[in-house]
């Protein structure tokens, strides 16, 4: 967990500040509390599992982050930025990064042009008039990306008819797009057949190492190989936190969620 | 398909594959009838149906980019139209000569451009936050307010009669109002703005509107401002309108209140819908239609003994119609009636199928 900083880790954080801190967010829904005082620390680079059960609150949570709504209460820096009051597209273009539980893609476009989408979204090209040709920059990445996550085959395929697996890659796909620096996957492997995990897994160690991420995962499997630390929340408040072989073996976690179905 | 522009890329044996050779021959025959129509149509179908189509189809194709596209309903654009006619007027000649100014073309028209390009950026500032409904009903209050507000303002706008008298430059020698050579004119202005139109519908501007449409939440998540968007797609239907209005302006050589009065305004709609908002061909074929219900079915009625004032009704009641058997307007039967072909470039562009 503590290996030393490589330079390239050093260059992409910006001073020391770190990637992600949360002071005291809370997200009330009507009366019903989905955060209550959260704060979380992630350093840049790192990559956190986030562990909890249905409705313990993880999705809200990223939602807060991104700003795909405000949360009610709290501060959230990003590389030592206050980004609380921005709209989502603005903590987008710093670099930040999702991807939906549900996946929500452009059913009606292909598999590149969701990707190309993407990358318009990140670049000074979003607003132009001009379609690509052959050797568009934005293009070009986006076929990388594709490529990243083993869809090359199908990147002329409509969105609608891939298959739930491919659907999941090709989310991933999107929030690769651009310079990201830190990244959220909700549930990335839900769903997921062992080979496509595999696959998965693959993916995201293959990140480069200034990429850190929070990775939502029920999967302790998955969560142990792709994170080296780990988040348990419960009932909107943060349960326990540490490293995965602490969680695993903590009596009060494995009362609560590790004894239950998911372990 | 994919959004890559493939015009003009070699094939494998290295043959060039031009534009030219992409497009279907349906296309070729009605490029090629529009073009030799001069040659066997009446004077008055060049000037006032086809010419006063091509206007109409400009001003319904800046709503179907909106609507089809962007998914805003905007009952301002024949405002806006109004708005360019009338600035020509003020800043140009007319026979209102105590308000016109009389300066050139060549300022005029890029200050009505400008003026409602700005007009519609702030009509869609105002409305972006809005959806569905109290889209149309903030952009049909501004058309009102529009209205109104000419109609009593004297100083500029010359109150209840407008202006009449606004003739078009007589650029290189032409009579612009001589009915070939506004038939060429309002061509020219019709078929840029469809292909223009055709052509965003794939470039990243167009694709990201059609998201915005779909799934505006995802669109924020991918880094793109949502209502800087919408804004955009505001100001550039605007300029779409903004030509249509001047055109409209020249050929009846006048602008007045009752250019975008609430009737007019509501007819883009229902040349847009009759036509059909998926994509850029539906807005003129809507407008042809009107155009002809509008012009003939006077003589209609009055062979049938009925009133010939009743040409409203026809109108609506073809409106009906047509949203009754489909609802996306002479296009949607066509695709009905019709399998859809997957090689034709120009109804496959794009529309609502992202
Ligand atoms: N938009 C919303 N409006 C009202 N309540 C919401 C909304 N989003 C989430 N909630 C509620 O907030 C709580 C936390 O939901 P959240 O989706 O964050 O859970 P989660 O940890 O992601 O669960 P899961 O493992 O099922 O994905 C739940 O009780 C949920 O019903
Ligand atoms: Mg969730």
């Amino acid at each position: 967990m503590n290996a030393p900083a490589t330079v390239a880790d050093r260059l992409s954080a910006t001073g020391t500040a770190n990637a992600l801190e949360l002071r005291g967010v809370s997200k009330l829904f009507g009366a019903l509390a989905a955060l209550s005082d959260i704060s979380i620390t992630v350093r840049p680079g790192e990559r956190r599992a986030v562990l909890g059960s249905n409705g313990a609150g993880k999705t809200t949570l990223f939602n807060c982050i991104t700003g795909d709504f405000l949360p009610t209460g709290g501060s959230i820096r990003f590389f030592g930025e206050d980004i609380s009051e921005f709209p989502a597209h603005e903590r987008i273009r710093r670099g930040l990064r999702r991807t939906y539980q549900i996946s929500l893609l452009f059913t009606g476009l292909t598999v590149l042009d969701n990707v190309y989408l993407a990358c318009c979204g990140v670049s000074r090209g979003r607003f132009s008039f001009i379609r690509p040709r052959r050797n568009d920059a934005l293009m070009a990445s986006a076929e990388d990306l594709v490529r990243v996550v083993h869809l090359e085959d199908a990147k002329d395929t409509p969105v609608s008819v891939l298959s739930y697996g491919q659907q999941r890659q090709l989310e991933i796909a999107m929030a690769l797009s651009g310079a990201p620096r830190f990244i959220l996957f909700d549930e990335p492997a839900a769903g997921l057949s062992p080979t496509e995990r595999g696959e998965l897994v693959e993916i995201l160690t293959g990140l480069p190492s200034h990429m850190g991420y929070i990775i939502i995962e029920h999967d302790m499997d998955v969560a142990l190989r792709v994170a080296e630390s780990v988040t348990m929340m419960h009932n909107g408040r943060i349960f326990k936190e540490g490293k995965p072989a602490e969680i695993e073996e903590d009596p009060e976690v494995q009362a609560l969620y590790l004894g239950g179905d998911d372990g | 398909m994919a959004v890559i522009d493939e015009s003009g890329v070699s094939d494998t044996e290295g043959r060039k594959t031009g534009w030219a050779e992409q497009i279907p021959v349906q296309y070729w025959v009605v490029a090629i009838l529009l073009l030799i129509m001069p040659a066997f149509a009446s004077d008055f179908t060049l000037y006032q149906i086809f010419g006063w189509s091509f206007i109409l189809g400009m001003i319904a194709l800046s709503l179907m980019f909106l609507a089809g596209y962007g998914g805003m309903v905007s009952l301002v654009q024949m405002t806006i139209a109004a708005l360019a006619g009338y600035m020509i007027a003020i800043f140009g000649d007319s026979a209102i000569t105590d308000i016109s100014q009389g300066w050139p073309w060549y300022v005029t028209i890029p200050i009505a451009l400008i003026v409602a390009m700005l007009f519609g950026s702030v009509v869609g500032w105002l409305s972006v936050r809005t959806e569905g409904i109290y889209t149309i009903m903030i952009t049909l209050a501004i058309a009102s307010a529009f209205f109104y507000f000419t109609r009593q303002n004297y100083v500029v706008f010359n109150g209840f009669s407008g202006f009449n008298g606004v003739l078009p430059p007589n650029l290189f020698g032409v009579d612009w109002r001589g009915s070939k050579a506004f038939y060429y004119l309002t061509l020219f202005w019709a078929v840029a703005a469809y292909l223009i139109v055709l052509y965003l519908s794939r470039a990243p501007f167009g694709l990201a509107l059609q998201g915005v449409r779909d799934n505006p939440r995802r669109m924020a998540a991918l880094g793109f401002n949502v209502n800087a968007h919408r804004v955009a797609a505001y100001a550039f239907a605007a300029v779409i309108a903004a030509i249509g209005g001047i055109l409209l302006t020249w050929q009846s050589a006048q602008v007045s209140p009752g250019t975008a009065g609430v009737g007019p305004v509501i007819d883009i709609l229902i040349i847009a819908v009759i036509g059909g908002m998926r994509h850029p061909i539906g807005p003129f074929i809507g407008a042809f239609i009107y155009v002809l219900l509008k012009t003939f079915s006077i003589d209609v009625l009055t062979s049938l003994g009925l009133g010939g004032e009743r040409f409203q009704l026809l109108i609506g009641i073809s409106f009906l119609v047509i949203v009754f058997w489909s609802p996306d307007g002479i296009l949607g039967l066509w695709d009905k009636w019709r399998q859809r072909s997957d090689k034709d470039p120009l109804r496959d562009a794009g529309e609502s199928n992202l």
